[in-house]
Order: structure tokens, then C-alpha cells, then sequence
């Protein structure tokens, strides 16, 4: 099923992923740059994402609203993501219209107007993103939150930026952080789907082989020093549900400790995955949803590792069940962890770990769009081999790896501990 | 305009197996080998209609419990099985059905249906169970009242449908469910559940016999002979002005605004029409005119768009936008002048075919994963559309003409007889 990849880099440093799939009359183009929330300083916190947005607003060979209609037209779909450590473009079109988006990704790399007017009305855009987040408890909470985690490392704030930011960062600061780092040289090009390798690599030779190249951007991001202790914070709110969420400082996704860590979040949490689109499970067997759900003394639990290029944290999030406390979930959730500090998972739970995984993949691959994500997504973080080794890394982990992750990662002195209380009190009964 | 999709990729006649099991189950299914994992989605003919008002939300909460217990296992063993393997099955409730949903590897089908027909035949609805999961629904229903989009949304039904059951939220209010008894759970089952008018699409990697014979097994000799036809639906009881009604949700950011009326149900004759009308409005490109004077001119929100919710019957057509609490009134004129032109002037030449090219290029995007095909086929069986449909699709869609989007969008829509439903701070 698996077909193989062609890489190339072109001489302006443009490195390209072609991969052949010929199960759908469909191509997925992605263009992946080394820019994110993690290139950013206070003072301008929110410009990645911005940018993001204002590479809809169009260049002189599609002015704003052409490219929406261009591609809707065709029948594609296309949108955008920022991340901590990258932006990222696609668009999936039936496969005999991949040209424009080869065209409109060529052209906007490089081509953007960032017009001053259209930065104004995009402002407010983006604040009403920002105010819709802050309606939700979880996004407040979190927020405060790895503000905690990390004191210097860029992680530290959202990718939505600051309010403050928002206000005030200026179409120049737009344009520069653009310039600085949409260039050949910072980019990574992925097509998969219903195309001869041949033709594709051509056009885009065509196409992306004359940009000129920069310098290469330079990605500094002042790491972050250990924690010692553990942090304890409170965020209320009118909201009615009680919320208590951990944050632990985790390993990058290319230290050997990832692997055995998913395992570990897979077991405590249920098993998560990489697909982005399509295909996740449910989880009403892991340990901590039997501690505490069934327990009566949450609703719903949840845990996330995410991949990233510096150190992140390990975030589990418990809904508490309205008759209870905050402080029981915690007791509890120290109890469950304790146990799996002490006493290694049985090799079935870790097969059974394993195998979830399986059927994750097999359920991420059956869309091009995923499969595509997959490619440039590992490459921002440490390369395609990374994702095409993963199964069987995962199969190689052992019951004391598990343990010793455990034992070295969930302890209390390198957590953020908190809580988001409703303002009439916690308990609404 | 040249059509660019090869027919035979779409799913036909030729393609798609349909059998409808003595019992009255029908069965669809189309393989695909390039997958080895196999989807199974489909519904019964009970929902949030059968729901007596005192006791609203009991079809969605008997939908929830099914997995709860069964004669055979209780909820660890169930739900060990299924996450065990990788797999997933789930119910919800919606007013004219109850919908499920799963998916495995394909080796796993059998597992897959022989859980899917103990949760439907023999639920046990287990006390202390169904009082855990009575707490979830309340801290979703506590959640729902703290949503701004959310309650815009349900006041909108409200003031749409008053009077008509779909005004009525399919998850209830907490009073009522408070007041749901197991007893009560165990007789809206064994009354309202079973196999008539019921749906199953199996797609992947499994043959479209093997398909069929695996659900035959699973659920061929279900019977329920006492099982009641659908209620029928009154008539919506058009407004005659702007009404406007305002849910204040203290401490929020944002305020959620959701404008517009009923609109018309799948089989009207104008679907298409509306449904095309309904692009060029607040959905082509970056959310169509809506989105052009709402986000991209005025810069008022990140999201503004139209949808219409064509079913079984009436749903609403409406726009649905979060802004600034400051610039509420402001949304909402703009919207109603996007309302009068859409309804008073023909929709251009050109944005009418790029709409069109939208809605058939979209096909193969649609379709390309096993749950795309099931949704697909589900869609045939549940409006009698025809296997010939997707076939017949680009046909349909080029018929549209922009008098028709006109005729269709002054049927249902009227700058002056409009509900107005917001929530925020």
C-alpha cells in the first residue's frame, strides 16, 4: 500500500516531498514553513499567525477574494494552520486542478501585498478570534497556564498573541516577520496524491526553482530553565463546570523517551494519534477515566503529548463531575499516577497500546490530505523517518521504559497544577 | 463548463449493493480494498420526536445509555473490546433518528456488528450507569447554557419553530432530564426501538456480500412488532416580523448572533435552487456575500456564514456570526441587507456557475474516505434519492437557474419576517 517518497531540493534551498497515492482522483499540496509562535517576542506575540491570515489577502496576480473563489471553484478546499513551530498551507483539489494551487502557493510566498488597509480590517478579525477563544473556560485556563510552564522559552504564550500585541503590531512588523521567513530556503513543499512524479517535480521546478533565496532565518528560542517546584494556580470564571488541569515538562518528539511517553499517555489517557484529519478513538478504558469517571468524580478526562521542536509539557485535563471538588480529582490523579510510578504496565496494555496505534494509521491513510499532513508535519520537527519508524519504535518500547517515564517525568516538582473555579463557587449544589 | 470527474469514480448503481433484510432493515455497501479498515454508520426511525415534553431529551439519553450494559457485557467489557482492537462505535440522537457510527480494522467487522446489535436489542440500562452518565448530560447541558454559539443557536429553534417540535433542544433541558427514570429508559426502548426503517452502510475493505451477510447475522432477526410509525410533522407557522430575543451570558467576550427563518425541507422541489442560493450567500469561497460584508469589508468577526439545514423537514436557513459584544447591532443590519438583496435581486450569472463548479468538483473530496462513502450512501436511502444519484448529481446542479435561486430564496426568506437571536455578555 505504502508507495515511496522522491525527495529534492531545489538549488534555492526549497527542499520538496512528492509522493505518489493512487486511490482517489485527488492531490493534496502542502507548503510548510519554520515559523511559529516560537519566532516571536513579547511586543509582537500573535505576528505569526497574523501573517497566516494576511496570505488570504492576496498578491497582484490574485487580489483578496480571487484565490477563495479560484479554488472553491475548482472544487478544492484549502486553509492554513499556525503552530508553535510552524505555519503550514494546503489545499486538496481534484486531482486535474493542482496547478493552481502550485501557482498560488509559488506566487504568495513571495508575492504578498500586506496592504495597510486590509491589515486594519483584519485586526479586529483577529481580535474576534481571540474574544471567541476567551469564551471558553479551558482557553483561559490554559493560557495562564503555560505562561506558568514557561517563564522564558517563546512557548509561553498563545499563538492567538496577547491582546496587547494585537492591538498594536503594525502592517511593517507584518511585513518584515513575512519576508524574514516565507523564502524557498525555510520552506518544505509536499504533494500526494493522484499525480505521475514526473510532471509534478517539473512543474514545481518551474515554478519555485526561480525565488530567490535569503538568509537562512536564524530560530533562536531561549530555553527554559528546569523547574523547581511545583506551580499551583487558580483561574476563575462565571462558568459553572470546574475544570483541573496538569501540565508536566515533556521531551522533544526526537528523544528516545517520546515513544515509551506515548505509550505511557496512551495508557493513562487513551491513545491519541497523529492524524489531523479523520480518525480518532474513543477512550472509556484507560486508567485514569476508570479513576476518575467511573469513580464518579469527574465527566470527562483527557491527556495530549504534543510532538515539538523544544521541550513541551504533557497536559491531562479532568472535567469535574459536578458533585465533587477540585482537590478529590487531584487526590485521586496523584493516586493513579503513583501507581504507575511504582508498579510497571502489564506487556498486554502495552500491546493493546500498540495496536491502537495500528488502527489510528490505518484510519489516517485513508485520506490523501492526512497522509500528506504526515509528511511535511514530521519534518518540522525531525524528519519523515521519524513517522515511518513510529509503529515499530512504539512495539519496541518495554514495560519498565513505561515505568522509568513515569517515575522520571510526573513528578510534582516539574508540574503546573490548576484550576479553573466557577466565581459563585465550586460546587453549584 | 467541462466536467472534470470521471463518473465511474463516483458511487452508481453499479457500485453500490443495496438489500433490504426481511425484518426491514436495508443494508449498503460498497467496497473499497485500498482500505483495511471498514466504516459502519446508519439509523433507526426513533428520535427526539417521540420525546413527551416533560420528559425531553429521553430519546438521545436512551441513545447514550445503549453502550452502557448489555445482556452479555457490561461497560468495561464492551468498550474493552472495541478500544482493544482499535475500534470505535458510538449512538446519538437527533429528532427524526437515532444515528450510530463505528469503525475497525476490517478483520474486526464482526466484532463491530455483533456490538452494534447488542446495544440496539439488548441494553440493560444498568442504575448506576445511567446515574453516571445522567451526570455527564447535566454537565453538558451546564456547559450548553454557558455557550454563547450554543444558545443563540437553541433560541433561534425556539423562536423559529414555536409551537412545532423542532423547537424543542434533542438533548433536553436539566429538569427533565432529572426527571428521566430507568424505568422510563427501559420502556422508551422497548416500546420505539427497532428494526423497520432502519439503515446500515457498510464501506471498506470487506466484499459487498460478506458486508450483507455479516449484518444479516448481527441483526436479521431483530423484530419489533409493536413498533410505532414516525409522528407526522405539523406545519411551521411562518413569522410575520422581525423578532428579536437576547440571552445575556455574563463574563463572555464575544457575542453570537444567529439571524433568519425555516427553510425548506431535502425533498422540496427547490432544494437545489436554495441549496445553490444558500452557497452564493454565505458559503462560496470565504463564506460567499455573508462573509464578504461580515468579515473580509467590515472586519466584524472571524466567522460569518449562512447555512441551510435542508432534513426530513423544514430546518432552518440562517446566518450565524460571533462579534464583539460592541458591534451586535451593527452584524445584524448588515446581515439584513444581505438578506433583502439576496431575496429582492438574481444572483449573478457568475456566481451562480461558480457555485455550481463548487458543488460537483467538491464530489471526490467528499467521497474519499470510507466515512464520506457511507454518509453519502446514507443520504440515498434516507431521502429517496436514487442509486443513480451522484450520477444524475451534476445534471441537477447545472438545471439551476438564477431566477430559481430567486423564487426559492423569496420563498423562505424576507428581510422583514426574520428571527433575531443573540447571546453574550
Amino acid at each position: 500500500m505504502d508507495s515511496p517518497i522522491t525527495e529534492l531540493k531545489l538549488s534555492n534551498g526549497m527542499r520538496v516531498m512528492l509522493k505518489e497515492i493512487h486511490t482517489a482522483p485527488i492531490i493534496s499540496s502542502w507548503v510548510w514553513y519554520r515559523v511559529g509562535s516560537r519566532d516571536e517576542i513579547p511586543g509582537k506575540t500573535g505576528i505569526s499567525h497574523w501573517v497566516e491570515h494576511m496570505q488570504f489577502k492576496g498578491t497582484p496576480q490574485f487580489p483578496g477574494g480571487v484565490l477563495d473563489k479560484a479554488v472553491s471553484r475548482e472544487g478544492g478546499v484549502w486553509n492554513a494552520f499556525t503552530y508553535l513551530d510552524w505555519t503550514t498551507y494546503f489545499e486538496t483539489m481534484p486531482a486535474d486542478k493542482i496547478d493552481l494551487a502550485l501557482r498560488l502557493e509559488a506566487d504568495r510566498m513571495v508575492n504578498s501585498i500586506f496592504d495597510a488597509e486590509e491589515v486594519e480590517s483584519e485586526r479586529t478579525v483577529i481580535i474576534s478570534e481571540r474574544q471567541g477563544s476567551e469564551n471558553q473556560p479551558l482557553f483561559q485556563l490554559g493560557e495562564v497556564m503555560r505562561a506558568a510552564a514557561f517563564r522564558v522559552h517563546p512557548y509561553h504564550h498563545e499563538i492567538l498573541g496577547d491582546m496587547a500585541d494585537l492591538q498594536t503590531i503594525q502592517r511593517d512588523d507584518l511585513y518584515n516577520h513575512y519576508r524574514s521567513y516565507y523564502r524557498p530556503n525555510n520552506a518544505v513543499m509536499v504533494v500526494a496524491g493522484d499525480f505521475e512524479t514526473q510532471a509534478v517535480r517539473e512543474r514545481i521546478e518551474a515554478l519555485y526553482g526561480p525565488l530567490g533565496a535569503g538568509d537562512d532565518p536564524i530560530r533562536p528560542a531561549r530555553p527554559e530553565p528546569p523547574q523547581r517546584g511545583e506551580h499551583r494556580l487558580t483561574v476563575e470564571g462565571s462558568d459553572d463546570t470546574t475544570y483541573v488541569q496538569v501540565l508536566y515538562h515533556s521531551p522533544v518528539a526526537s528523544d528516545p523517551d517520546f515513544f515509551p511517553f506515548i505509550v505511557l499517555d496512551s495508557l493513562l489517557t487513551g491513545p491519541t494519534g497523529l492524524n489531523m484529519f479523520g480518525g480518532g478513538i474513543s477512550n472509556k478504558t484507560s486508567q485514569l477515566y476508570l479513576k476518575l469517571v467511573e469513580g464518579d468524580l469527574a465527566v470527562g478526562v483527557r491527556g495530549s503529548l504534543p510532538v515539538t521542536i523544544d521541550p513541551y509539557v504533557y497536559n491531562i485535563t479532568v472535567t469535574v463531575h459536578p458533585d465533587r471538588t477540585a482537590e478529590e480529582v487531584i487526590t485521586a490523579l496523584d493516586e493513579e499516577i503513583q501507581r504507575v510510578q511504582e508498579t510497571p504496565p502489564t506487556q498486554e496494555a502495552v500491546d493493546r497500546a500498540v495496536k491502537q496505534a495500528r488502527a489510528l494509521f490505518a484510519y489516517g491513510s485513508e485520506s490523501i490530505t492526512n497522509q500528506a499532513f504526515w509528511m511535511g508535519f514530521t519534518e518540522m520537527f525531525d524528519s519523515y523517518d521519524w513517522f515511518t519508524g513510529y509503529l515499530d519504535r512504539l512495539a519496541a518500547v518495554t514495560t519498565d521504559d513505561v515505568q522509568r517515564i513515569a517515575q522520571t517525568y510526573l513528578v510534582p516538582r516539574q508540574r503546573v497544577l490548576g484550576t479553573y473555579l466557577p466565581t459563585n463557587g465550586e460546587v453549584s449544589k | 463548463m467541462k466536467l472534470a470527474i470521471s463518473q465511474s469514480s463516483l458511487p452508481g448503481p453499479d457500485d453500490i449493493t443495496c438489500v433490504e433484510l426481511s425484518n426491514g432493515i436495508t443494508v449498503l455497501a460498497r467496497s473499497n480494498f485500498n482500505s483495511p479498515s471498514v466504516t459502519v454508520s446508519g439509523y433507526l426511525a426513533v428520535g427526539g420526536l417521540f420525546d413527551p415534553d416533560e420528559k425531553l431529551g429521553i430519546g438521545d439519553f436512551v441513545s447514550a445509555a445503549l453502550m452502557r450494559g448489555t445482556e452479555k457485557r457490561d461497560f468495561q467489557g464492551i468498550y474493552q473490546a472495541l478500544e482493544s482492537v482499535g475500534a470505535s462505535l458510538s449512538f446519538s440522537g437527533a429528532t427524526h433518528t437515532t444515528g450510530f457510527g463505528g469503525k475497525s480494522l476490517a478483520e474486526d467487522l464482526p466484532l463491530l456488528l455483533e456490538l452494534l446489535s447488542e446495544g440496539l436489542r439488548q441494553p440493560v440500562f444498568p442504575e448506576q450507569q445511567i446515574e453516571r452518565l445522567r451526570a455527564q448530560l447535566l454537565t453538558g447541558l451546564t456547559l450548553r447554557a454557558q455557550d454563547t454559539r450554543d444558545m443563540a443557536g437553541l433560541t433561534f429553534d425556539q423562536m423559529v419553530y414555536k409551537g412545532h417540535p423542532y423547537s424543542r433542544p434533542e438533548d433536553g433541558y436539566p429538569e427533565t432530564i432529572q426527571s428521566i427514570t430507568r424505568q422510563d429508559l427501559v420502556h422508551f426502548h422497548k416500546k420505539h426501538y427497532g428494526p423497520r426503517g432502519m439503515v446500515v452502510a457498510v464501506v471498506g475493505g470487506v466484499s459487498p456480500e460478506e458486508a450483507v451477510e455479516r449484518v444479516r447475522a448481527a441483526l436479521g432477526g431483530w423484530e419489533n412488532p409493536d413498533q410505532p410509525d414516525p409522528p407526522q410533522l405539523p406545519s411551521v407557522a411562518p413569522l410575520e416580523k422581525v423578532i428579536s430575543q437576547r440571552v445575556e451570558i455574563p463574563g463572555k467576550s464575544q457575542a453570537d448572533i444567529v439571524v433568519g427563518a425555516a427553510g425548506p425541507p431535502r425533498k422540496a422541489e427547490e432544494f437545489f435552487e436554495a441549496a445553490l442560493g444558500n452557497s452564493v450567500f454565505g458559503q462560496f469561497g470565504m463564506m460567499g456575500r455573508i462573509g464578504e460584508a461580515v468579515r473580509e469589508k467590515a472586519g466584524l468577526a472571524y466567522y460569518a456564514f449562512s447555512q441551510m439545514s435542508a432534513g426530513i423537514g423544514p430546518g432552518p436557513w440562517s446566518v450565524s456570526a460571533g462579534v464583539n459584544p460592541d458591534n451586535v447591532e451593527k452584524a445584524i443590519d448588515l446581515i439584513r441587507a444581505e438578506i433583502k438583496r439576496f431575496v429582492t435581486e438574481s444572483v449573478a450569472e457568475d456566481e451562480l456557475s461558480d457555485s455550481k463548479a463548487n458543488f460537483i468538483g467538491r464530489l471526490p473530496l467528499a467521497l474519499e474516505s470510507n466515512g464520506g462513502v457511507a454518509g453519502a450512501l446514507l443520504n440515498l436511502a434516507r431521502y429517496d434519492l436514487g442509486m443513480d444519484y451522484y450520477q444524475r448529481y451534476a445534471g441537477l446542479v447545472e438545471a439551476v437557474s438564477p431566477e430559481g435561486v430567486l423564487a426559492a430564496a423569496s420563498k423562505y426568506l424576507h428581510p422583514d419576517k426574520l428571527a433575531v437571536a443573540v447571546a453574550g455578555p
